[in-house]
């Protein structure tokens, strides 16, 4: 395979087509884990950032990654893993959290101070605001599992982070 | 040694080996927790624990000048070469008792990971960025339980109590070199037994040791069951 010069931001658009494996409707740019892609000495070099410390995904996404390019022609790719700046909640777009919503998981408010305590949490289902927390962790490490007191469905919903 | 400490690898190593026997412990939970919920719960957060732990071990022997990788350091090292604290080896118990040695564990993570957001080490910093999110909402997870069970029935309170007084001793360890620390601990802790109407446990027994390799008589135990696949199988890979 020959590897081909190519615009960073023909590299990017082709990374950023990478689907989150656990929310597959989402991509690694949606959900802002995707930081960089650059071209250094000829080789291409992606930087991601894992979303939890323990997030199983991470060595998926960086497989999907190289995956991608190789099949565009781009053998010579390397995946970087960068822990700060941290990841948060708030790198994930407007586009992301629709998206989220629509799959029937709550997206995350802003992260604020007091995110944690005062954030009205709507039922992806009905709409309603009067929801309830059931656990604090649900199906993944990075959602709540939480309960409609309307409509009575279960749902996540992504925590701010 | 201070965990504010300026030998980066010893300090990783002891932050990567307390989240590790933690997460090892949580993890002897799943299928057997009181409600599924639960098992997720305790799984989730001995994920974000092992997570980690992999970013410190693989830190830490990346830098000590032995080469070791993160499963070297795992799975081969025996009890004398570790250095995590005596509280997250304690057994699980009931659920109660995993709920005090967790409270007391989180909120000490969460008081050291603070100060290292500060950290000189790029990486320890990188680390401390993620994990002081994460061991949040574990702290807050627990918090509501040891509310839950200790402002609970007279059955729960007394279960809550009861695994209050038996991880307390192991809390001293935590700030036999750090007594700096111990105030901000105490502000997080002391108010939630307080809400869950539990005493503050009186014990003048503070046994250590752990961060000179000296463990209790649980540690062989759960290394044997944590090791014995990987040094089964030398060389295995997936």
């Amino acid at each position: 395979m020959v590897t081909r010069t190519a615009d960073p931001k023909l590299l990017w658009e082709l990374a950023a087509t990478v689907p989150d494996p656990e929310l597959p409707f989402l991509t690694i740019a949606d959900l802002g884990i995707l930081r960089d892609v650059a071209c250094e000495d000829g080789r291409i070099v992606v930087t991601v950032t894992p979303t939890y410390s323990g997030c199983p995904a991470t060595e998926a996404i960086a497989a999907d990654i190289s995956a991608t390019l190789a099949r565009a022609g781009f053998g010579d790719v390397s995946v970087r893993t960068e822990l700060a700046p941290a990841w948060t909640t708030d790198w994930i777009t407007e586009h992301g959290r629709r998206k989220l919503a629509e799959a029937g998981i709550a997206p995350p408010s802003a992260v604020t101070a007091a995110s944690n305590v005062v954030e009205l949490i709507r039922c992806p289902r009905c709409g309603s605001g009067e929801t309830r927390l059931v656990s604090r962790f649900g199906s993944t490490a990075c959602k709540s599992l939480r309960a409609c007191k309307r409509c009575l469905e279960p749902f996540d919903h992504f925590r701010p982070l | 040694m201070s965990v504010l400490s300026t030998d980066v690898a010893a300090v990783a190593l002891r932050l990567g080996d307390d989240a590790l026997i933690c997460s090892h412990r949580l993890c002897e939970w799943s299928a057997k927790a009181p409600a599924i919920e639960e098992d997720i719960a305790l799984a989730n957060i001995a994920l974000d624990l092992l997570g980690q732990a992999r970013s410190l071990l693989t830190y830490a022997g990346a830098i000590d000048g032995t080469g070791r990788s993160e499963d070297d350091l795992a799975y081969l090292r025996d009890e004398r070469d570790w250095v995590n604290c005596l509280l997250v080896e304690q057994p699980n118990g009931d659920f109660a008792a995993t709920m005090a040695r967790q409270l007391c564990f989180s909120a000490y993570q969460l008081v050291v990971y603070r100060r290292l957001l500060d950290s000189t080490d790029p990486t320890l910093a990188a680390v401390a960025g993620k994990a002081v999110k994460e061991v949040a909402y574990h702290l807050d997870h627990t918090a509501g339980w040891v509310v839950r069970l200790g402002d609970g029935t007279g059955e729960s309170h007394g279960r809550m109590q009861a695994g209050l007084d038996a991880m307390w001793p192991y809390t001293s360890e935590l700030f036999e070199d750090d007594p700096g620390l111990q105030p901000d601990w105490e502000a997080l802790v002391l108010p939630v037994i307080a809400e869950a109407t539990l005493s503050v446990p009186s014990t003048t027994w503070q046994p250590g040791g752990g961060r000179s390799g000296q463990h209790s008589e649980h540690f062989g135990f759960l290394l044997a069951e944590m090791q014995h696949l990987h040094r089964s199988h030398p060389g295995a890979t997936w």
